[in-house]
């Protein structure tokens, strides 16, 4: 059984002061994940992080739903990117030796 | 303090409008918004001097002062202190007109307009995530090899770090949470540590593989024998093929360097033998290789 901690939406949803169905909208989307504890609804705690991240997009900078999915396929393209020059970058250190 | 020029930063012109100045200051701010650019200074950098235009240019009171001195923001006080008495008027007629207008926020105006203070404004206090922290760590090859603790000291305060074995040169670890204190009540800035691994061994790494090189006399590489080598977990005996080839590889297998984050998985060890000629010969030793040569 999986250990991982958990955060009631309810508080999740207090403590950033947003509605609930911002949180509804970001799972249809597939960005978060809510689990559900005897039909109470929860968040990964680890997760949290992440929906900070989208509440900023959101309400910072005007971002609607649908521009959050593309930033997030796109930086984890601009990660996966970063560690490919990185990588190479130390195989081109090591073949100049 | 040298002087912002704060329409060049939202690239608006100064005969911008109030929507203009919004617009700008949405299309950079998204631009360079630093959850769009991680781990990107001068992103960042840039964010804050956008915020900052923002700040001064959207409010039509701060705008208008901002206007008014603009280069000679410097000789503001000077300036106004001679023109004490006319400033008093006028801010009465200020303070009729938008009724938060004052003495007190006047004397204070390049400090509110340049060292980021928001008062006086009359808009509800947003939250800003705190700064990131860019640090960089140097470290050898060998303290990579295993996972280890260490106590870093960041603006004073001290992280308990756990540098996890086969980090790679260059690579950014996030530490959540132990950047700048957020503003407001908003969440706190990340701590990025870039490693900088310097590598003083006779390995090679290459991912979680290392390579080396092992002379091998001529006679152990024609007729074969035993040698121990080292590697990063210790001796190691190898056994020489008879006839060995100069620079012929051997793969020990989990002798390399650890896969970074999968505790117990290792790389390999390539080891290239350089069969090394003997020098110097005797008298005999080259009869008996002249022998030999006759014999092929």
């Amino acid at each position: 059984m999986s250990s991982k901690k958990l955060i009631p939406l309810q508080q999740v949803c207090e403590r950033y002061e947003i509605e609930l169905s911002f949180i509804d909208t970001l799972n249809e989307f597939g960005l978060i994940e809510i689990t559900y504890v005897e039909k109470n609804q929860f968040i990964a705690l680890e997760k949290i992080h992440e929906i900070e991240k989208m509440i900023r997009l959101h309400h910072e900078l005007g971002i609607n739903f649908e521009g959050i999915d593309v930033i997030y396929n796109l930086l984890e393209k601009v990660s996966n990117l970063t560690d490919e020059i990185n990588h190479l970058k130390n195989q081109i250190e090591f073949y100049e030796d | 303090m040298s002087f912002i020029d704060y329409y060049k930063i939202l690239e608006i012109p100064k005969s911008a409008s109030e929507k203009d100045i919004k617009k700008a200051y949405r299309k950079l701010a998204r631009k360079y918004h630093p959850d769009v650019n991680p781990n990107d200074d001068m992103a960042k950098k840039k964010f804050q001097q956008v915020n900052e235009a923002n700040e001064v240019l959207s409010n039509s009171e701060k705008r208008k002062k901002y206007d008014k001195y603009g280069k000679d923001w410097e000789h503001g006080e000077a300036y106004e202190k001679a023109k004490q008495q006319q400033y008093a008027n006028r801010e009465q007629q200020y303070s009729s007109a938008t009724g938060n207008y004052s003495e007190g926020d006047f004397s204070d105006f390049f400090e509110s307009m340049f060292g980021g203070a928001r008062q006086g404004s009359g808009r509800t206090q947003q939250k800003f995530r705190g700064q990131d922290f860019n640090a960089t760590l140097q470290l050898n090859l060998l303290d990579v090899y295993k996972t280890q603790k260490q106590t870093l000291t960041i603006n004073g305060k001290k992280i308990r770090l756990t540098i996890p074995a086969g980090v790679e040169n260059n690579q950014t670890i996030k530490i959540k949470g132990h950047g700048s204190k957020g503003i407001n009540g908003g969440p706190n800035g990340d701590l990025y540590i870039t490693f900088h691994i310097l590598n003083n061994t006779n390995y090679k790494r290459g991912g979680k593989n290392l390579y080396t090189k092992i002379e091998l006399n001529l006679y152990t590489a024609i007729l074969g024998g035993e040698i121990t080598i080292d590697t990063l977990s210790g001796k190691v005996k190898l056994k020489i093929k008879p006839e060995t080839q100069n620079n012929t590889k051997v793969k020990l297998k989990r002798k390399g360097f650890p896969v970074y984050k999968k505790e117990g998985a290792f790389g390999d060890l390539f080891v290239t033998y350089h069969v090394k000629n003997p020098t110097n010969l005797t008298n005999k030793e080259k009869e008996l290789f002249n022998e030999l040569s006759k014999l092929r």
